[in-house]
């Protein structure tokens, strides 16, 4: 039984890595800011939260230890990682980061968003 | 008008997941990493999210502490848990531990050091807000 959880683990950890190897070659290859963002702040989160899940079923089903810190962390970087992208984002919006020159749409141009843009 | 209204509400849910993992470290650690120096430095990382989320008045008001006296606080139950070994007759810094039965947390082994551990707590909570208070309201 044991070994047929180390294989489950085993297969969390190589998806997260492999996630998180995705969202690297997105930092690379995306044009912009915006971009490279979206890629950096979704695929290393759940990334992240798929190796920190494969950790926790190894050591509760292998080893027997309900270790309730590794669920707390996959909470507390499903909270934040995305509000942490978020801010980065919008001050690279408003202190003037230009959009890549193939984008063809700035929604937040013209709405109410406008307080901080000085121009 | 500021309109920091994900940053704040984010912010609501996690400083009590900061504080309470900072608590569990602080009482584990005596048998797992961790301890008062570490608990001290989260307890501090929570208060500093509240003043990246808010401003230095709400915060000031929230946690109406002044952490000068803080320090004091800690240095004091430190110094007074190693100066007690001198009331039994044994060198200083002689510690002590017993076994309870507390009604809900079972048989546990309560120990002086935590007092110890409590007041660097204090310490380090109250240096490190002195510091980043006193940075941040220059004006």
């Amino acid at each position: 039984m044991a070994e047929t959880f180390k294989i489950i683990s085993m297969i969390l950890i190589i998806l997260g890595t492999i996630l998180s190897l995705v969202s690297t070659f997105g930092l690379i290859r995306l044009p912009d800011v915006y971009t490279r963002n979206h890629a950096a702040s979704k695929s290393t989160t759940l990334g992240i939260m798929t190796i920190l899940l494969g950790t926790f079923v190894y050591f509760l089903n292998v080893h027997g230890h309900f270790d309730s810190r590794v669920l707390l962390g996959i909470f507390f970087i499903f909270l934040t990682s995305p509000v942490a992208g978020h801010l980065i984002s919008r001050s690279a919006y408003h202190s003037g980061v230009k959009l890549w020159d193939k984008s063809v749409e700035d929604d937040l141009k013209s709405s109410q968003d406008k307080v901080y843009v000085k121009k | 008008m500021k309109n920091d209204l994900i940053l704040q509400t984010v912010t609501k849910v996690v400083v009590f997941i900061i504080l309470l993992f900072s608590v569990s470290i602080f009482f584990g650690g005596h048998y797992s990493p961790g301890g008062g120096f570490v608990g001290g430095l989260l307890t501090a990382a929570a208060i500093v999210l509240l003043l990246l989320a808010y401003d230095i008045k709400t915060v000031a008001k929230l946690i109406p502490v002044d952490y000068k006296l803080v320090v004091a606080t800690g240095l004091l139950i430190s110094t007074l848990t190693v100066a007690g070994a001198m009331f039994f007759d044994v060198p200083m810094m002689t510690h002590a531990y017993q076994y309870f039965d507390i009604p809900i947390l079972g048989h546990t082994s309560l120990h002086t050091a935590v007092l110890f551990d409590l007041g660097v707590y204090l310490v380090v909570v109250g240096v490190t807000m002195t510091i980043i208070q006193t940075i941040g309201e220059d004006e």
